[in-house]
């Protein structure tokens, strides 16, 4: 159990009701500190409102939301969010720059603290040659990421980001891998909202799952070992005495022509089957864990598109 | 008060941008133009016949009115295009997901607006008003009466229109607020006349139809009251104009006009903070 001091996000049976609709069902979140927590969901899951409600901007009809300790609609705890919208639209009258230091100032940043973090964050974009450009003539990717260096430029404690690689090309995307991470390694809190579940499954340290406005799945993606894992096996010479050996760890054993699979309960039996059958005289040229992708998983939990 | 600021300052820079702003100041100066020509005309006719420098005089305050009543429907126009959308496109666009997620009220975010507004507002009515005086005093040598109240009064119009399309812009689209706050300003401006009409016809019921008006729009009646500030007795006396001293609206209109302003942005403060993003 992690203790509330630990959390950056905690939310308690959430719900917000537009009108009939009921938009979030009953949200309860435990979001630790300094992690990247991916927050996944169909769309009309109720996960821009989910968000929208963290942030202050929308209502709870009822229940409980604290970010960073505090109510989620406390103006000063701001100071330490930073957000990027699903949509990053601003005055595109400013130039890049013009942007930053604007955002800089509402979080009551010093002229000296934006003489230093808004060069600094433009290059971290890789915006540096565009800085003294109007938004205007931004592409869509130009302007995520003058919103996603907005989003950072007060080095937030707590960042949230709606689609953060929308637009962007596979450079752009790997550009916001790397800048999620260094903000991890900074102790910064990233909750990131993503269709883009590849993107998720190499940046995320945890994902929760939500459906119809309430949480269905946790998943902690380091963990190894949890549940099932399927595993094959490339190898020659595996006899009936052999697979009849591998039911002490394993089940749903299958042989054919020089492959053999199995479901093993844990992931640290598959040592002692790799000892197991090389002592057997079995000759094994690969062996692959197939886990279960977070796509998977997520069409598992979720279930199959409602053409939302 | 920090966010206070920086908003009124971002706020007054995009007004600033606003391509309606610079077209009322092209069509403020075209009308001076005009207005300077025809003063000439008038000064160059009547030297040319005999005519008491009195009557003279309130001849010429007479039409200095009528530059000034087109500087006050100019801005008040000026005024409620350049902001329907400030509030109400930044809502529907999005825009505003990015500045109330930030460490700032909501209050501040509205007031700050409304203070750079109220900057651009003032410096558009300083300048036209204070251009029509001056051709009209360097060209016939006629100075409004209380030139200062009726700056003020007709400043005050102007922001009470803004206080209506940000209150507005809270419930509203653009295109709406554009409706309404229009709708209004011609509401009240039928109301001004149909007091004008009453003194003229005597009718009970149309001064009572026109004070009605007044009272659900009061920004009319500030241009009246200006009018009365600014102008002469005797050229207040015409009975048939938007400057007659037919139906002159009291201390106490002024005042309700203000409460009016304070109430309509105190509703807009309020519903932008208790409404959903």
């Amino acid at each position: 159990m992690i203790a509330t001091s630990e959390l950056a996000i905690e939310t308690e049976s959430l719900r917000k009701v537009f009108g009939s609709q009921v938009a979030v069902r009953d949200l309860s979140l435990r979001v630790p500190r300094g992690e990247i927590f991916g927050f996944l969901g169909p769309n009309g899951a109720g996960k821009s409102t989910s968000i929208k409600m963290l942030l202050g901007l929308v209502r709870p009809t009822s229940g409980k939301a604290l970010v960073l300790g505090q109510p989620a609609n406390d103006v000063e705890t701001r100071r330490a969010i930073g957000f990027l919208p699903e949509d990053f639209r601003f005055y595109d009258w400013l130039t890049a720059e013009e942007l930053l230091r604007f955002h800089g100032h509402m979080c009551g940043m010093s002229g000296s603290r934006l003489h230093e973090r808004v060069p600094a964050v433009l290059d971290l974009v890789g915006m540096t040659p565009h800085a003294g450009r109007r938004v205007r003539g931004f592409s869509k990717g130009m302007l995520q990421r003058i919103g996603l260096a907005q989003a950072l430029v007060h080095e937030p404690d707590l960042i949230f980001l709606d689609e953060p690689t929308s637009g962007l090309d596979p450079m752009g995307r790997r550009m916001v891998r790397d800048i999620l991470r260094g903000e991890r390694d900074r102790g910064a809190t990233v909750f990131l909202n993503s269709h883009l579940l590849s993107e998720i499954e190499v940046t995320c340290d945890r994902v929760v799952f939500i459906k119809e406005g309430s949480v269905v799945a946790t998943r902690d993606l380091h963990a190894q070992g949890d549940g099932d894992v399927r595993v094959s096996v490339e190898a020659h010479g595996v006899t009936e005495a052999m697979v009849a050996g591998l039911a002490q760890w394993a089940s749903d054993v299958i042989r054919a022509e020089g492959t053999l699979s199995f479901t093993v309960r844990a992931h640290d039996a598959l040592p002692k089957i790799v000892r197991y059958l090389a002592a057997a005289g079995a000759e094994m040229y690969r062996v692959t864990p197939e886990r279960t992708s977070l796509e998977d998983l997520f069409v598992e939990l979720v279930g199959e598109d409602r053409g939302l | 008060m920090n966010g206070v600021l920086t908003m009124a300052g971002i706020t007054l820079r995009e007004a600033a941008r606003r391509r309606i702003l610079w077209t009322a100041l092209a069509a403020g100066t075209v009308l001076l133009i005009v207005f300077a020509v025809a003063l000439k005309l008038q000064v160059m006719e009547f030297a040319s016949r005999p005519m008491s420098p009195f009557l003279r005089y309130q001849v010429e305050n007479g039409m200095l009115m009528v530059g000034l009543y087109t500087c006050d429907l100019l801005a008040v126009v000026m005024t409620i295009l350049t902001s329907i959308d400030t509030l109400a496109g930044e809502i529907s666009s999005g825009t505003i997901h990015a500045i109330a997620t930030k460490p700032v009220a909501r209050w501040e975010i509205l007031t700050g607006k409304f203070l750079g507004f109220t900057c651009m507002v003032a410096a558009f009515v300083g300048i036209t008003f204070a251009g029509t005086v001056a051709v009209a005093y360097f060209t016939t040598g006629v100075f409004p009466e209380h030139v200062l109240r009726g700056f003020a009064l007709i400043v005050l119009e102007c922001e009470l229109m803004l206080a209506m399309t940000f209150a507005l812009g809270t419930w509203f689209s653009t295109l709406t607020v554009g409706v309404l706050a229009l709708g209004l300003q011609g509401l009240a401006f039928m109301g001004g006349w149909l007091e004008q009409v009453s003194g003229f016809s005597q009718s009970v019921h149309i001064v009572t139809l026109g004070v009605a008006s007044s009272v659900i729009i009061p920004s009319e009646s500030l241009w009246r009251r200006a009018a009365f500030e600014m102008q002469t007795p005797l050229a207040g006396s015409l009975s048939f104009s938007p400057f007659a001293n037919v139906s002159i609206p009291s201390g106490a209109a002024v005042g309700y006009a203000f409460a009016y302003l304070c109430v309509t942005l105190a509703v807009a403060i309020w519903h932008f903070r208790e409404r959903d993003l």
